[in-house]
């Protein structure tokens, strides 16, 4: 474990050294305060625009941002040639894949803490209303969420040849599954065999992402989640992400590295 | 070989008198998008028209406060009823919308409806339907053209006593749209009901009927509901300032095409009797 918190600390490192984060900031609130500037029929209290393209900003940066972290991390160790000597450590390959996880993980958390907390402020200026066990629910879903697609992200940096595929192949498929995962089962039964039969497999065998996806009831003030049910939610992304990790490691524990 | 400062020079010298001649070309070009002042028609062009649809439709999700059917579940032709409510008196009826969330053996589909809005609800107080604008105000500017955006807009807006407002939004309307009868009838609205001016309310539904009538009497099928909304607005307008043949008048007119013509000849046999 101390292994993997070392590896993990230097992928956050990573992060805060790189111009990523910063510009897509900078751009999420450049955008949000311009559109807020906005004067629709002089109505002042007019929120729930500016909070849904707000946190749609907020979503595509910290995708972008997750997306393109992990699937560099491994590649460009194998690049550098420094994964010799990170393995010439007392360091096992599960260590270094449960470490770049990790390191991943936690900047994402990092990155969403900021970003939410300029959502907050800038909701909360606008309507005077501070829900934040709604908004403590939103970021936790939304960084369970992420987890899932940095564990994907990982195994398909040790499957594909180079991450700029990895990076294109991952968001179609986590922005597919956000999209349409919802109704994938409702296309299926429209269709004939076999095309049904491997719709509704892929139905229930890719992780839905979309659960994690609650931005409509922030954006339209509605109640809270039931608790067991954000546990539940917690549990399935913790599953999936525990399976892609293993099947990275899988791959990558026998993997030529020259 | 010339010196390659002369090179430079003669560069400069020929794109300079090229863009002299270019700038007076592209001002006068009918294509320039620059001489709009909206930045989505210098962005997109014409094409942003097929966005103001999609417009519409958000606001009707933020209507249902977010609880809409998604486009598997959406029947076709379906009609946003936030377009609709102005008839129901600004009270939309909740089987405005498919019944999407159905019980289901799925037990992904059931979980996932933990994380979405999943009651039907409208935002039909003064005090909140205006999360509904911006959304046609954005449909108004993808698409000048799409009538509905200012009546609807201008309804919501009344609603929440922003008068001033929906005139400027509505006359901002009619002068994408010189010819629609119903931007002219809701501006007549506007006067009757907001300004209490019945002169200027009668010359906007006058000029509403005249459009009527060039527009929609050669067409298969017309627009009935407006002209029947027209001549009852005038009907009752004359009724009040006390110009009974003029309100039969057009009480006679709303008859032809009411799809109860039997009320409407009681309300004729009322005026017809003698005080």
């Amino acid at each position: 474990m101390i292994n993997a918190w070392a590896v993990a600390l230097v992928v956050i490192k990573e992060l805060y050294r790189r111009k990523d984060f910063y510009v897509l900031f900078i751009l999420t609130a450049l955008i949000t305060l311009m559109l807020g500037a906005l004067n629709f029929f002089n109505d002042r209290q007019i929120a729930r625009y500016l909070k849904e393209i707000c946190l749609l900003l907020i979503w595509l940066s910290a995708l972008a941002i997750a997306v393109v972290t992990s699937a560099r991390q491994i590649p460009a160790e194998r690049e550098n040639r420094t994964i010799f000597p990170l393995l010439a450590k007392p360091i096992t390959r599960a260590q270094v894949v449960a470490g770049k996880f990790l390191g991943c993980w936690l900047a994402c958390g990092l990155v969403l803490a900021v970003f939410y907390l300029f959502f907050v402020v800038i909701s909360g200026s606008r309507e005077h209303l501070w829900p934040l066990a709604n908004y403590f629910q939103a970021i936790w879903l939304h960084w369970w969420m992420l987890a899932v697609v940095i564990a994907m992200t990982l195994l398909g940096s040790v499957v594909f040849s180079a991450p700029s595929a990895n990076v294109t192949i991952s968001m179609l498929v986590v922005i597919g599954i956000l999209l349409l995962g919802r109704h994938l089962h409702q296309v299926a039964l429209r269709l004939t065999e076999p095309g049904q039969t491997i719709l509704s497999v892929l139905y229930f065998a890719l992780p839905h992402l979309e659960f994690f996806d609650v931005r409509d009831l922030i954006i339209h003030d509605w109640g809270l989640i039931p608790w067991s049910i954000l546990g539940l939610a917690t549990l399935y992304a913790a599953g999936y992400t525990a399976l892609f990790l293993t099947a990275a490691w899988l791959v990558f524990r026998r993997q030529n590295l020259n | 070989m010339p010196s390659p400062y002369l090179t430079l020079a003669f560069l400069a010298v020929f794109c300079f008198s090229l863009a002299t001649r270019m700038q007076v070309w592209f001002l006068n070009w009918s294509g320039n998008r620059l001489q709009s002042a909206s930045i989505l028609k210098v962005l997109l062009g014409d094409s942003r028209r097929l966005f103001a649809n999609q417009s519409f439709v958000e606001a009707d999700v933020y209507f249902h406060g977010g609880y809409y059917p998604s486009l598997f579940d959406r029947p076709p032709g379906h009609v946003p009823a936030v377009s609709t409510a102005e008839i129901h008196g600004g009270r939309s009826p909740h089987n405005d919308l498919p019944n999407f969330l159905i019980p289901s053996d799925d037990w992904i589909a059931r979980f996932g409806r933990h994380f979405v809005p999943s009651e039907h609800i409208h935002l039909d107080k003064p005090s909140q339907v205006g999360e509904i604008l911006p959304w046609l105000w954005l449909s108004a500017e993808l698409d000048p053209n799409r009538v509905q955006t200012y009546t609807v807009a201008s309804f919501w807006l009344r609603r929440m006593g922003k008068v001033n407002e929906a005139e400027q939004f509505l006359r901002q309307g009619w002068r994408a749209n010189p010819d629609s009868y119903a931007i002219l009838f809701e501006l007549g609205s506007l006067y009757d009901e907001n300004r209490h001016d019945p002169i200027r309310a009668r010359n906007l539904w006058e000029l509403a009927l005249r459009k009527w009538q060039a527009q929609e009497t050669v067409k298969p099928k017309p627009d009935n509901f407006a002209y029947e909304q027209i001549t009852a607005h005038l009907a009752r307008l004359e009724e009040r300032e006390g110009n009974r043949n003029l309100a039969l008048h057009y009480l006679d007119l709303l008859k032809k095409v009411s799809p109860d013509p039997a009320a409407i000849q009681h309300q004729i046999n009322r005026l017809q009797r003698p005080k």
